[in-house]
C-alpha cells in the first residue's frame, strides 16, 4: 500500500517508498485545512465583478472558478485568513464567524 | 560589444513572452491547497505565484524552512511537481546538481532533450545567512536555474528570531527592544545587489500585492538562460503581528512608501518596475505591524531618510545604464583607438 | 585485453570513473585527494570523458550537487577527504537516507587540530554510522577495481545506497603502482547503465525528503539500516562476478596465514601489506602469528569476521584512529562488540598506530605481536594503547 493512501503517517517500514519519498503528487489535499477557520467568506453575488482576485491572492488554493464566471469558497480548505474580503475592490466578500 | 552581445540573447531568449494578462492567469494549481501554512500567509501566496508562472515543466530545489515544513509533511505532499529537500543552507547547491545532471543526461542522449525549469526556492534566512556561500558559488558558476529568496524577514519556523534580512529597528525573539536596543540594530542586507555583482543575467524584486508584475518576472527569469535571482517580500502575519487580512495590504504598502522597492535588473541594466510618483511616508507602512510599535520617532524619522536615499541611489542606478552605454561607444570608436 | 600501466594511484582512481562514464562530477580540491578531480577535470576538458564538472565553492556544496544530480538520475561521482569529509557530515546522511547511489573515493587523512595532511584513519572512522557502504582499498589495483566495483553495487536496485572507497592519502594515493586498466567493453559487461529506480522528472513528479514526524522517524531509519544490512550479498555477489570477468577475486574479510594461528592482528587499508611482511617474518621465527584484513567496513561483516578469528587464541586489532575518551579505537571496539559472547572468542587488545602520517613499520607489528602474547599469558585485556608514543 502506498505511504499517502495511509493517513497519519501510521505506516510499516516495509510499506515505506525508497528513501521515503511521496510518489503521489498534491496529496495534501486529503488534509482539511477549513477547520482551523473562525470565520468564512460568503460573497454577494450582485456586488461581484467577477475580477478573480480573490482566487489569485488566496494564500490556501481555496478558491475555484464556477462554470458562471465567478469564483466560490472550498470550505475543505479556507483556513479563513480574511484576505479576499479586504482585498475585494467592491466589498463583495464578507467575513461571517463560524458557529 | 558584449553589453550589446547580452541585451541581444536577452531579446531573443524573452521573443515568445508576452507577459501575463489579469484575466488570462494558469488555473492550473501546482501547490495543493491543504498546506500547513499559518492563515494569510503571504510567502506561501508567494509560492503559488511562482509556480503558476513557471509551470509543470519544473523541478524544486528547496532548503528546510516554512515552505518546506508546511508542504511535505510526511505521508503528505502539496506539490505537483518534483520537488527535493535536502538541507538548510544549500538549495543552491542541490540545484546546481540537478541542473548539472539534466544537462549531462540530454546531451548524452538519456533523458529526452527539453527546457526544464531547476529552481531553488529558500526563505531569508536560507538565502542571506547559512545559504548565502552555496548561492554565491551557483551564481558564479553560471548555472542555468532561478534562485527564489522568500523573504519574510526572519526565521519564522523557529519562532521568529532576527535574520541579517530583518529590517532596521523590526522586534524579533532575538533582536528584543529594550533599554539598551532598539530592536533589529542592523540594516537590511542587499540581497539582490550582491546577486547582481555577481554578474547574472536577471535579478528582479517582487511582492505579492504587484502579482502580474511578479509573474512575469518570474517567467522571464525562468526563460533567460544562466542564473537569474529573485528577491520576494513575503509578508509573514504570524511574525510581524498583524491581522491575517493584512498580508496583501502590508505587501502594497511596502512598494508605496518605498520600503521594497519593485525592480529588475537585466544584465546589469536596473528599471523600476513598478513607480511609486508620490510615495507615502514610510510609518504608514510601520504601523500595520507590531513588529515596529515601540519605534520611537527620531528611528521612524532615520528609517524614512534610509529609504528616500535608496530611492535616490535606484533612480540614479536606473540612469546609469545609458551613462555607461555612450562611455562604452565613446571608448571603443575609432577616433579614440 | 586490457593495458598494464604505471600510474598514480589517484589517477587511476579518476580513470576507473571515466571508465565507468560518470555524467557528473561535483568536487572541491584538498590534499591529499586533489588528484583525483584534478584527473578528471583534464579528462572532460580533452572531450575524453562526457561528464558535466561543477567545480563547487565548498564539499558541503560538492555533496549537494551531488544529491541532487543523482536524485535527476545521473551518475555520480566525488572524492574528498579528512576536513572536507567533515564538512559533508551533515549531507553524508541525508545522501543515504535519500537512497542516492552517489560514488566517493575518500582518501584518507587526519583531523585537524593539529591540522596534518597526512594518513589516518579519523576522518572516515567519524562517519561510520553515516548510511553508506564504506570498502577500504589496500593497493592500487585495489582502488581501480572497488571504484568500478561501487558503482555496481551502488546502483544495484537491492542497494541504492552511496559507496565510500577509502583509500590511504599518500601511502596509497600518491604511489606509483602497476595497474591493470581493462577494455571499455569489458567494464560495460560489468557496469550496465544507470537505470534510476525513481528521480525528479516532470512528467511523473515525486516529493524527495519529507518531513518525517516521529510516527514515521524511526521506521524510515529501520529501512535504511536493513538496506545497508542487506547490500552485503549484493556486495559479495557483485565481487564474484568481477572475479570472474577481470581474473581478481575480493571477499570481505581477508585472511593470511591464519591456520592455527594463535595469534591474530587486524588491519584495514594499505597497512595491511606492510603486516603481511610482518606475518611473513614472525611466521619465520616461528611465532604462530596471521593476518585479518577488513575490505568492508559498512555493512559489517560479522559472519565472516567470526569465522576468520576462530581458534585463535589472541586477536590484536590496529586502529588508525582514537576514540577520544572511548573504550578502545573505532575499529577495535566494534570488533570487540562483534565477537562478544561468542563462545571461545579470542581476546581482543586494542593498538593505535600510524596516526597524522606517522609510519607503522614491520619492527612495530612485531611488538604488537610480542606484547600481544605477553598479555594473554598474564591473561590481560587491555583496552587500547598508542604504539610508539613518547612517554617523556
Amino acid at each position: 500500500m502506498k505511504a499517502s493512501e495511509k493517513t497519519g503517517g501510521i505506516i510499516g517500514w516495509k510499506d515505506l517508498e525508497l528513501g521515503c519519498a511521496l510518489i503521489e503528487p498534491g496529496t495534501s489535499k486529503g488534509f482539511k485545512t477549513g477547520d482551523w477557520r473562525s470565520q468564512r467568506p460568503v460573497t454577494d453575488k450582485e456586488k461581484c465583478i467577477r475580477c478573480g482576485l480573490c482566487w489569485i491572492l488566496c494564500p490556501d488554493m481555496a478558491y475555484r472558478p464556477t462554470e458562471d464566471g465567478f469564483f466560490d469558497s472550498d470550505g475543505n480548505y479556507c483556513k479563513g485568513c480574511g484576505i479576499c474580503a479586504r482585498e475585494c475592490p467592491t466589498d463583495a466578500i464578507a467575513m461571517i464567524r463560524e458557529e | 560589444m558584449i553589453a550589446e552581445e547580452l541585451m541581444a540573447k536577452e531579446l531573443e531568449e524573452l521573443k515568445d513572452f508576452r507577459g501575463f494578462k489579469p484575466r488570462e492567469l494558469p488555473r492550473e494549481e501546482l501547490v495543493s491547497p491543504g498546506h500547513r501554512a499559518c492563515l494569510g500567509c503571504g510567502e506561501v501566496l508567494a509560492m503559488r505565484l511562482v509556480m503558476k508562472a513557471l509551470g509543470r515543466d519544473t523541478i524544486v530545489a528547496m532548503p528546510t524552512g516554512c515552505m518546506e515544513i508546511i508542504s511535505s509533511s510526511f505521508p503528505q505532499t502539496a506539490w505537483e511537481v518534483p520537488w527535493i529537500h535536502v538541507a538548510f543552507e544549500n538549495a543552491a547547491a542541490v540545484a546546481s546538481g540537478i541542473e548539472a545532471g539534466l544537462k549531462a543526461l540530454m546531451r548524452k542522449g538519456k533523458i529526452k532533450d527539453r527546457r526544464i525549469f531547476v529552481v531553488a526556492m529558500a526563505g531569508d534566512g536560507g538565502t542571506a545567512d547559512i545559504g548565502v556561500q552555496a548561492l554565491s558559488g551557483a551564481f558564479e558558476r553560471g548555472h542555468d536555474f532561478v534562485y527564489v529568496c522568500l523573504d519574510n524577514e526572519a526565521y519564522m519556523n523557529t519562532g521568529i528570531q532576527r535574520s541579517s534580512a530583518t529590517p532596521y529597528g523590526a522586534m524579533t525573539t532575538t533582536s528584543p527592544p529594550g533599554k539598551r536596543s532598539i530592536g533589529q540594530m542592523t540594516w537590511k542586507k542587499d540581497m539582490p545587489a550582491i546577486a547582481v555583482a555577481h554578474n547574472i543575467p536577471y535579478v528582479a524584486t517582487c511582492a505579492p500585492s504587484h502579482y502580474i508584475d511578479l509573474m512575469n518576472k518570474v517567467r522571464k527569469a525562468a526563460l533567460i538562460k544562466g542564473p537569474a535571482y529573485l528577491h520576494i517580500f513575503s509578508p509573514c502575519p504570524t511574525g510581524w503581528r498583524c491581522p491575517s487580512d493584512m498580508s496583501i495590504e502590508v505587501s502594497r504598502l511596502a512598494v508605496q512608501t518605498g520600503i521594497f522597492p519593485l525592480y529588475e535588473v537585466v544584465n546589469g541594466r536596473y528599471k523600476i518596475t513598478v513607480r511609486v510618483d508620490r510615495r507615502k511616508p514610510v510609518e504608514e507602512y510601520l504601523k500595520t505591524q507590531r513588529r515596529f510599535r515601540h519605534l520611537t520617532r527620531d528611528v521612524i524619522e532615520r528609517i524614512q531618510r534610509r529609504g528616500d536615499e535608496n530611492m535616490v541611489k535606484l533612480e540614479c542606478q536606473e540612469k546609469f545604464h545609458s551613462y555607461y552605454m555612450n562611455a562604452l561607444q565613446y571608448a571603443s570608436s575609432p577616433a579614440q583607438s | 585485453m586490457g593495458v598494464r600501466v604505471a600510474m598514480e594511484v589517484s589517477i587511476a582512481a579518476a580513470e576507473a570513473a571515466k571508465l565507468a562514464d560518470v555524467d557528473v562530477i561535483a568536487a572541491y580540491p584538498i590534499t591529499p585527494q586533489t588528484h583525483i578531480v584534478e584527473h578528471l577535470a583534464e579528462l572532460v576538458a580533452d572531450g575524453e570523458l562526457d561528464a558535466e564538472y561543477v567545480p563547487v565553492e565548498s564539499e558541503h556544496s560538492a555533496l549537494s550537487a551531488c544529491i541532487g544530480s543523482s536524485a535527476a538520475g545521473a551518475r555520480t561521482f566525488t572524492a574528498t577527504c579528512a576536513q572536507g569529509l567533515a564538512l559533508m557530515h551533515e549531507i553524508l546522511f541525508i545522501a543515504s537516507a535519500l537512497r542516492t547511489p552517489i560514488v566517493m573515493m575518500v582518501v584518507n587523512r587526519a583531523l585537524s587540530a593539529p591540522i596534518n595532511i597526512w594518513n589516518d584513519h579519523s576522518d572516515i572512522m567519524a562517519e561510520r554510522d553515516c548510511g553508506w557502504i564504506q570498502t577500504f582499498a589496500e593497493n592500487g589495483q585495489e582502488v581501480f577495481d572497488l571504484t568500478l566495483h561501487a558503482f555496481r553495487v551502488a546502483e544495484d536496485h537491492r542497494v541504492l545506497l552511496p559507496i565510500m572507497v577509502n583509500l590511504d592519502g599518500f601511502i596509497l594515493s600518491h604511489m606509483i603502482e602497476p595497474i591493470d586498466i581493462p577494455e571499455k567493453e569489458e567494464v560495460r559487461r560489468y557496469l550496465p547503465e544507470f537505470k534510476p529506480a525513481m528521480r525528479l522528472d516532470p512528467d511523473r513528479p515525486i516529493s524527495m525528503g519529507p518531513v518525517g514526524i516521529p510516527e514515521v522517524y524511526t521506521e524510515a531509519k529501520k529501512q535504511l539500516d536493513e538496506a545497508l544490512v542487506a547490500s552485503k550479498g549484493p556486495i559479495i555477489q557483485a565481487w564474484d562476478e568481477f572475479g570472474k570477468i577481470f581474473g581478481r577475486h575480493y571477499k570481505p574479510v581477508e585472511t593470511y596465514r591464519c591456520e592455527d594461528a594463535e595469534v591474530l592482528l587486524l588491519t584495514m587499508g594499505s597497512i595491511s601489506e606492510t603486516a603481511m611482511t610482518a606475518v611473513d617474518i614472525m611466521r619465520e621465527k616461528g611465532v604462530s602469528v596471521g593476518l585479518i584484513r577488513l575490505r568492508l567496513w559498512r555493512p559489517f561483516p560479522l559472519d565472516e569476521l567470526r569465522a576468520a578469528v576462530k581458534g585463535a587464541d589472541t586477536l590484536a586489532v590496529v586502529d588508525r584512529a582514537v576514540s577520544t575518551g572511548g573504550p578502545g579505537g573505532p575499529v577495535c571496539s566494534e570488533v570487540r562488540s562483534a565477537l562478544f559472547g561468542l563462545p571461545n572468542r579470542p581476546k581482543v587488545l586494542g593498538f593505535i598506530a600510524g596516526l597524522g602520517g606517522r609510519d607503522v613499520t614491520l619492527e612495530m607489528f612485531e611488538e604488537m605481536v610480542n606484547q600481544s602474547i605477553e598479555y594473554a599469558k598474564e591473561g590481560k585485556e587491555q583496552f587500547y594503547e598508542l604504539v610508539g608514543v613518547r612517554e617523556l
